[in-house]
């Protein structure tokens, strides 16, 4: 039923990009979005880095997407696109991995590029942004301007992205105030707003006053501006929807990244890489920090610019959940640990869900 | 207490528009006509009543504005089924991918703003008291008028002579027809009657429940409001049971998990399902009971002999 679906969409799509390959000389670069490009959240965060691409290159550039892709359907969808002449190819999700992957190895001189995954080729670079280094300022604002000491956090699916994020915002949390305590919930979708609202009132009904969102809408914020609460954005600034409860939100922006690839590949000097940048490189940025007294906005503008500077939330000394050391004085963790973070630190009450 | 009081508040509202859309359906497939497009045509009431909602910044007239285009785009099934004869699962399939693919390009403009939201009752004094007060007193509208709806179409169903000559027609078109019953125009209504439910249904997602438009936020309501109709044995009262108890399990799991009680991922996601159709299969047990309750001419084409 939904495959069927999503089979329309990218058939619709794909007359989109049959009609526009037309125009011949350009530098293509197509797009390739699990959600559809107007989602409020997360692909509409990539179709506004293809908008910039196309701003900044203007005539050099042409772009293209294809939305509502279905992971375990999408390698035709990039079989067309690189036959369609792409020159590079943006696949935007995780799930879309390995059906990228083989499209890669069968069209080595079409370059491609994938988000949030770790397999590479000759061909294919992959890319990610540290959303974590947000977390951890979030963290600290949530320790200094919660009253219960508690805080609610909503999730999807218990990957090491994810994971990873919790962690981050404990981290900086007990980095306030040792004994705050966060409540997590899982709602087993990346985006329903609905269940995500309920999420909301759950937590809040149990006590915690300030609600951090892994989850893509922003239903979690509407409850907590309608119970006069706070919370954080998630993938795209969030403000309109609650004017005073967001205190900041993690603001995904892949445009320039976006501009200095193609750029790359149209001089020849494109290679496979894994590039995981953050708010160093403004490939994730904060959004402004309001409904704060000056004190706090300030902490969090201090953490923000040391984090610019190159400074890890996961410095040690950090335990894990049991207590066992797993960063000593001053050691930064590794990068490969993060990406596969399968354990809490300690300072969660909860236990990760078996999946 | 007071988190008891928290819980059922929500509960109820995870249940109306589940409740509100598989009422609707009921009656169309009392009817005898099998309307699978129930998720294209709540997803076209929460994008139409939101815009008109943000437009006019009447949430009452958004509402009104979902339940018309539920009606309206339900007539176009109408169309197909009834007058044109097709087949009625492949053409209900249609009217929810066209309603999930218009509604997003419809709502294009609107993602990403904030709309209004309908306000709970409040009386003074009643919506004050302790425990019952917010829970009898204090609900959103659309809550009451779920429940009334519920009675409405009880009673229609079962104690009025248009509610025995719509099941009659439900269960047997052909002798219907012989007798001079215009089967056709009965079950336009019924459809249009389902329309109207399921875009309110919409509509209460996108104005109360989560004040604002999003492709696909309907996320799957319609579907669980059709299996709702099957193991509810088509009985208006005990969708309204089934409706609550999928509501109830959901928000106790999500308290659950808040309480840190260990319970694997798995099965707190799977159980608000489960344990709907646990309880609905136990209370439908009775087979000849179901199979009188069964519309005995659902999902079958009619086409009247001239």
């Amino acid at each position: 039923m939904k495959k069927l679906l999503f089979a329309l969409s990218a058939a619709s799509a794909m007359v989109l990009v049959a009609a526009s390959a037309q125009a011949q000389d350009k530098f293509k670069a197509c797009f390739v979005y699990v959600g559809s490009h107007t989602d409020g959240g997360y692909s509409e965060g990539h179709d506004h880095g293809r908008q910039f691409l196309e701003k900044e290159l203007g005539d050099k550039v042409q772009t293209s997407f294809v939305e509502n892709v279905a992971e375990a359907d999408s390698e035709r969808t990039f079989e067309r696109l690189a036959r369609e002449g792409c020159n590079l190819v943006f696949g935007t999700s995780f799930g879309f991995m390995d059906p990228e992957l083989k499209v890669a190895k069968r069209f080595p001189k079409v370059l491609f590029e994938h988000a949030t995954g770790f397999k590479t080729a000759d061909n294919m670079a992959t890319y990610n942004a540290r959303f974590y280094e947000g977390r951890y300022i979030q963290g600290q604002i949530a320790a200094k301007m919660s009253k219960a000491g508690l805080a609610g956090y909503i999730v999807s699916f218990p990957i090491p992205e994810v994971i990873m994020g919790i962690n981050s915002f404990i981290l900086g949390a007990q980095s306030i105030n040792p004994d705050f305590k966060v409540k997590i919930v899982w709602v087993r979708s990346w985006f329903d707003p609905g269940k995500e609202a309920d999420a909301a009132k759950a937590l809040f009904d149990q006590g915690a006053d300030i609600v951090a969102q892994h989850t893509d809408s922003p239903a979690p914020l509407q409850i907590a501006q309608e119970r006069g609460l706070h919370g954080f954005g998630q993938a795209s600034d969030m403000i309109s929807f609650a004017p005073k409860a967001q205190y900041t939100a993690i603001v995904d922006n892949w445009g320039p990244y976006y501009v200095e690839r193609v750029k790359a590949a149209m001089d020849g000097t494109w290679k496979s890489q894994q590039s995981w940048e953050g708010l160093k490189e403004k490939i994730l940025v904060m959004a402004p920090y309001t409904n704060l007294p000056d004190d706090v906005k300030k902490m969090a503008e201090e953490t923000e610019a040391k984090i610019v500077g190159g400074w890890n939330p996961f410095t040690g000394p950090v335990s894990k959940q049991d207590g066992s050391p797993w960063l000593k004085d001053g050691e930064v963790s590794d990068d490969g640990t993060l990406l596969g973070m399968n354990f809490y630190v300690k300072g969660i009450d909860d236990a990760i869900p078996n999946n | 207490m007071e988190i008891l009081v928290a819980i059922l508040l929500t509960v109820a509202t995870a249940a109306t528009p589940l409740l509100i859309a598989a009422i609707g359906e009921l009656v169309v497939e009392r009817s005898g006509v099998l309307n699978l497009g129930v998720e294209g045509m709540i997803i076209m009431g929460a994008v139409s009543g939101f815009i008109a909602g943000y437009v006019t910044g009447s949430p009452w007239l958004g509402l009104l504005a979902a339940i018309v285009v539920g009606a309206l785009f339900s007539l176009l099934f109408g169309f197909m089924v009834l007058t044109l004869a097709t087949n009625q699962v492949a053409t209900g399939l249609s009217l929810t991918l066209l309603g999930l693919g218009l509604s997003g390009m419809i709502g294009a403009k609107f993602v990403g703003v904030p709309g209004p939201k309908l306000s709970n009752l409040y009386i003074p004094g009643l919506t004050d008291l302790p425990v019952v007060g917010r829970l009898v007193f204090g609900q959103d509208p659309v809550v009451y008028l779920s429940i009334a709806l519920t009675f409405g179409v009880g009673w229609f169903l079962f104690r009025t002579r248009t509610g025995l000559t719509l099941r009659a027609i439900g269960d047997s078109h052909g002798s219907a027809h012989a007798l001079g019953i215009s089967v056709v125009g009965y079950r336009y209504l019924a459809v249009m009657f389902g329309g109207a439910c399921s875009g309110l249904a919409g509509g209460y997602l996108s104005l109360v429940y989560t004040p604002q438009w999003t492709e696909n936020m309907s996320a799957g309501r319609g579907w669980i409001a059709l299996a709702l109709v099957v193991f509810a044995s088509w009985r208006p009262w005990r969708v309204l049971g089934g409706a609550y108890i999928f509501g109830a399990v959901w928000i106790g799991q999500l308290h659950a998990q808040a309480f840190g009680i260990p319970v694997p991922g798995q099965v707190l996601a799977a159980a608000p399902y489960a344990a709907t159709i646990l309880v609905l299969v136990l209370i439908s047990r009775n087979k000849r009971l179901t199979m009188m309750n069964t519309p005995a001419s659902l999902g079958q084409p009619f086409v009247p002999d001239r």
